[in-house]
């Protein structure tokens, strides 16, 4: 195949253009991978698919909206001194915090009278969830958009060529550093350890004296936490935030945490990253409208061959007494 | 006699039209032995289950140390001092065998999220006594050396151990073996036996045992109960049990060929 037109004209080095989309492809992925753990986290160890997610994803970039607001307001009235990047730290501490109660609130309301019924009502609850997020913003916020504040001043870095903004090293590395955590607390801590182990089997673990509610909650505030600080890092790299802006995002995360294998933090991150290349590098040569079609052909031929994902078991263990 | 340490009181319980468990009574001592025969289905794991918190008692009442625990949920039971192991080997198969035994540690852990994520001293502190727990309970059951193995990879043998070593690592004053020699060989079950006596004088445990092998629970067991339909229909020492003609009957069938 011959390189597509757009590159000949524009007379710019193949190579040139393939590390500029990779630089945006990794910021694409890092929103992809965030709001993917929390639907893996859920899925492998609830067994629930939490089709609200996404939502939680929107619900948590606005809390960012109205923690930053606050901030500014708070810097700018000169009670105290706030350097933005603080505010920014801060906003997204604050939020995942706030998420997590987001998240916790969803867990007991909606999902927990439904764990012994069938997995479709919980499927369906979701869903209406997530609709309930939406439209209950639209009722408080009314039908317009938001413009999440402009916190850091972009810097853009050319790298022989490439262009590198500050927010896009700061998104991938937030990323990253926020994926590796949940690595670190699911490897080494002992909730963690319990929910790898109820990922196995949900019916033994509260014979070794661990509350089930307790993990179910943790399980849906840290989910959220990440939707919230993905749902952040969204609004500094694309600062216009509206209602629906979840859906789409919770679909594809959703698809990333099935790619990534059930119970893997490693899995849905390297997904998230890969569904962001695919689409980025797929729209590099085909037209953009054709983007979605075919990037998700391709995955779906990757599920084809790899049903369980990446590093997913080849069959579930869930088991009943 | 004093009271009992694991008390059970007229239980029944229905799932749909169909009655489990029927009036079920039992009393286990501190540090006895009992044992808990019956044909299949004649419902042995559903009175595991309902002393375990995972069915709560349609009618009857559980006594623990005389503490009432029927109705709290299942990771109250096992703090408590209740613990169990399962027919079919419910084990996280892809987790090590260390952490298995460090994960029944749970709900004696105290450190917190926090002190997790900096790695106090108190947290690593912790961290060092459960692993040395683990290990000398791994000892015990002869499996140290399969410490950092997936428990997948491991003989069934070892897995049994796995699931024994869990079940110990709770620190319970009460041991529920469901069918713990179930599938292994003779040279396996010499070995589990000798286990279960060593978790009995040691640790100085109760435990109810399920089994279908009459060699284990005549050889381990001071007193035998006999379900049958959810019933007991007959209780009494190994030589009592094994003469009842109800047992026979239940076992055999009435009419027997021979």
């Amino acid at each position: 195949m011959s390189r597509p037109a757009f590159v000949e004209s524009a007379g710019i080095e193949p190579m040139v253009i393939f590390l500029q989309n990779l630089v945006n492809a990794l910021q694409w992925g890092s929103f992809y991978a965030l709001i993917a753990l929390g639907y893996s986290m859920v899925y492998s160890i609830l067994m629930l698919f939490n089709f609200a997610h996404g939502d939680i994803f929107m619900v948590g970039s606005y809390i960012g909206f109205g923690v930053s607001m606050g901030l500014i307001a708070l810097a700018s009235s000169g009670v105290v001194a706030l350097p933005n990047w603080l505010i920014l730290v801060l906003t997204i501490l604050f939020s995942m915090f706030l998420t997590s109660f987001v998240g916790m609130i969803v867990e007991r309301v909606g999902y927990r009278p439904l764990r012994d019924a069938p997995r479709a009502s919980a499927a369906i609850t979701g869903l209406m969830i997530g609709i309930i997020l939406e439209t209950g913003n639209l009722a408080l916020l009314g039908a317009r958009r938001v413009s999440f504040p402009s916190l850091i001043e972009t810097t853009t870095y050319n790298v022989s060529g490439v262009f590198v903004t500050n927010k896009k090293i700061m998104i991938v590395l937030v990323s990253l550093l926020l994926a590796l955590a949940l690595h670190q607390f699911v490897r080494r801590t002992k909730w963690g350890m319990a929910m790898r182990a109820m990922a196995f089997d949900f019916a033994v673990v509260p014979l070794m004296g661990v509350p089930l509610n307790t993990m179910a909650a943790l399980t849906f505030a840290l989910g959220s936490a990440l939707a919230a600080a993905a749902g952040i890092l969204f609004g500094v790299a694309y600062p216009v935030l509206d209602p629906y802006m979840g859906i789409v995002f919770g679909w594809k995360a959703f698809v990333a945490a099935i790619l990534g294998g059930r119970g893997s933090v490693m899995g849905a991150t390297l997904a998230g990253f890969l569904l962001g290349f695919t689409e980025i590098f797929v729209a590099m040569i085909f037209p953009s409208t054709l983007r979605d079609l075919i990037a998700y052909s391709i995955i779906l031929l990757i599920l084809a061959i790899r049903p369980h994902g990446f590093f997913g078991e080849p069959y579930s263990a869930r088991l009943r007494l | 006699m004093t009271s009992p340490f694991l008390q059970v009181r007229n239980m029944s319980h229905d799932f749909g039209g169909l009655r489990a468990v029927r009036d079920y009574n039992l009393e286990i001592g501190s540090g006895q032995i009992r044992g808990l025969i019956g044909p299949n289905g004649a419902g042995k794991t559903t009175v595991f289950n309902l002393i375990t918190g995972i069915y709560k008692p349609g009618h009857g009442e559980i006594f623990l140390d005389g503490r009432k625990i029927d109705g709290l949920p299942p990771h109250r039971i096992a703090s408590l001092g209740v613990s169990r192991t399962f027919q079919n080997l419910l084990l996280w198969r892809h987790m090590t065998v260390i952490e298995h035994v460090k994960l029944a540690h749970y709900s004696k852990i105290r450190y917190g999220l926090f002190a997790a994520f900096i790695g106090t001293p108190g947290h690593n502190r912790e961290e060092a006594e459960i692993e040395e727990k683990a290990v000398r309970l791994l000892d015990m059951m002869g499996i140290r050396h399969l410490a950092d193995q997936v428990v997948l990879n491991l003989p069934y043998g070892a897995q049994r151990r796995v699931e024994m070593a869990r079940a110990l690592a709770t620190e319970p004053r009460i041991l529920l073996l469901d069918e713990p020699t179930a599938g292994m060989n003779p040279e396996e079950l010499v070995q589990i036996m000798e286990i279960i006596r060593r978790a009995h004088k040691e640790l100085g445990l109760a435990i109810l045992l399920i089994e279908h092998r009459m060699k284990v629970v005549m050889e381990l067991c001071e007193r035998i109960q006999t379900l049958d339909f959810g019933a007991v229909i007959a209780e009494g020492t190994p030589e009592e049990i094994q003469n009842n003609p109800r047992v026979i009957d239940a076992y055999l069938g009435k009419e027997r060929a021979i």
